[in-house]
């Protein structure tokens, strides 16, 4: 089957890969570039454990096929930390206790990242309405609630 | 499973040509946030996907002297954050902004939400509403049809072979009008209408509704543009009186479906109920605008 060669920035870095026409950016992800941090829950966009961001839009990568993405810039939680030094959502989210299983806590927390990002100041519901794509089975959501309003706080001193 | 190409042009003619001449079944790819999961699924299992996302007409958006046009690929989010867009059709941002999550707004396009053609999907009663037109471009060159011809049916749409629906028109609005889209669903977020109601109307100096469109959805096989109801608010001030005729004719034009979100006898109540509260919403936004 022919394949599709795609040349694309993954977390900063020049990436090459083949893909077959129906993988998902998720399957490429996972599969062929072996970052196996994104995670998949559902593979029909209603869980957000694939969230990634390509060139800078919060997206689920299970509803984008590798071949679209020729040319773009592609964040994923592997991006996150910068060397051994966790980005301050990762180190409120281990303070806060705001994971369980960690099923769902590198698209929660590529989703918060790309919500700062835009909103340094985030209110209570709008962090909760940010992050209405992405289910947790296990937390309640309050812990996750705080961890990313109190890294926000710690940001915004910073 | 056969072999799928996957062909991204940069305009709208080689896109219609690759469609035009795929020899199986061929798709459009927008955002994905249906084709995807269809396919997934082995609803659709297309030989050709046309990505039309490198093409730009269909992915900006244009204001000029009060006119908007923006392309059928641009995704929702991008539409919610254009404030003049936002502040010009608050009622078509109010339905762009209810698809989905943040990540699948991203993604979903105007142009993928009708072309989809479900009875349910969230812009396309707004749109309806507002007297948006589609530039629709295939073999035989480009047409201008207003939004409400599209859809025929459930997952059935009027474009023939090779047609793309390049970009959305939104004509200049008089002073005094407003627009609001509401839809009921059983939870708070991430789920399907079970009813859907775009109001768009003007009113003149003295405050009389000079020009109504009332659109509603997901209660017959495809969005419903209901004239009776607009007739109901027409020549009124949008008092209470109006406002109980202009339900009772949205009530009297639904055909819903029975289904595990809502039953026939509760759709076509609430169908009135909520063209109710978003034509109340419209004429505060109306009444703001003078
Ligand atoms: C988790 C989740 C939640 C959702 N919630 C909602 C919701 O609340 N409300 C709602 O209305 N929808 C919802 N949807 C459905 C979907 O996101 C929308 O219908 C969306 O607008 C589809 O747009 P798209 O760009 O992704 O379309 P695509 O999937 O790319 O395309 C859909 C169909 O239209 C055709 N097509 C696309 N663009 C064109 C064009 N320009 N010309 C001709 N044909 C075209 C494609 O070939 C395909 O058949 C949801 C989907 C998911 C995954
Ligand atoms: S795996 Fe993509 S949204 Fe669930
Ligand atoms: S921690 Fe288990 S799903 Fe969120």
């Amino acid at each position: 089957m022919a394949k599709v060669h795609v040349t694309a920035t993954l977390n900063g870095n020049a990436v090459e890969f083949l893909c077959e026409t129906r993988q998902t950016l998720l399957q490429i992800l996972r599969d062929e570039l072996h970052l196996t941090g994104t995670k998949e829950g559902c593979g029909t966009g209603d869980c957000g454990a694939c969230s990634v961001t390509v060139d800078g839009r919060l997206m689920c990568s299970c509803l984008i096929l590798g071949a679209e993405m020729q040319g773009k810039s592609i964040q994923t939680i592997e991006g996150m930390a910068d060397g051994e030094k966790l980005h301050p959502l990762q180190r409120k989210f281990l303070e806060h206790a705001a994971l369980q299983c960690g099923v769902c806590t590198p698209g929660v927390l590529v989703a918060a990242k790309s919500l700062l990002e835009r909103n340094p100041d985030p209110t209570e519901e709008e962090v909760r309405y940010w992050l209405a794509g992405n289910l947790c089975r296990c937390t309640g959501y309050n812990k996750i609630i705080e961890a990313v309003l109190d890294a926000a706080s710690e940001m915004r001193r910073a | 499973m056969h072999e799928m190409r996957y062909e991204a042009p940069k305009t709208l003619a080689a896109a219609v040509s690759l469609l035009a001449g795929a020899s199986g079944q061929a798709r459009v790819l927008a955002g994905g946030t249906d084709l995807l999961i269809q396919m997934r699924g082995g609803r659709v299992d297309p030989e050709l996907l046309v990505d039309i996302k490198g093409i730009p007409e269909m992915t900006s958006i244009v204001a000029e002297n009060g006119v908007f046009r923006f392309g059928a690929a641009v995704p929702c989010m991008e539409l919610v954050e254009h404030e003049a867009f936002a502040k010009a059709w608050p009622g078509v941002t109010d339905g762009a902004n209810l698809i989905g999550s943040i990540q699948v707004r991203g993604r979903a396009t105007a142009g993928g939400n009708l072309c989809n053609a479900s009875p349910a999907a969230d812009t396309v009663p707004a749109l309806i509403a507002a007297g948006a037109t589609v530039s629709v471009v295939g073999p035989k060159g480009r047409r201008e049809v207003p939004v409400e011809d599209i859809a025929t049916g459930p997952g059935k749409t009027s474009l023939a072979r090779g047609e793309i629906v390049a970009s959305f028109l939104l004509p200049r609005r008089p002073p005094r009008s407003g627009d609001a889209y509401l839809r009921f669903i059983p939870r708070t977020e991430m789920d399907i209408a079970v009813v859907g109601a775009g109001i768009n109307l003007t009113l003149d100096e003295s405050g009389v509704c000079s020009q109504a469109r009332v659109c509603i959805g997901a209660v017959a096989e495809r969005a419903l543009l209901v004239r009776e109801a607009a007739a109901a608010l027409i020549g009124t001030k949008v008092d209470a009186e109006a406002l109980q005729r202009m339900a009772a004719a949205v009530s009297a034009a639904c055909r819903p479906i029975d289904d595990k979100r809502g039953t026939k006898e509760y759709r076509i109540k609430v169908a009135g109920v909520m063209a109710r509260r978003a034509a109340q919403i419209a004429l505060d936004r109306a009444r703001r605008k003078n």
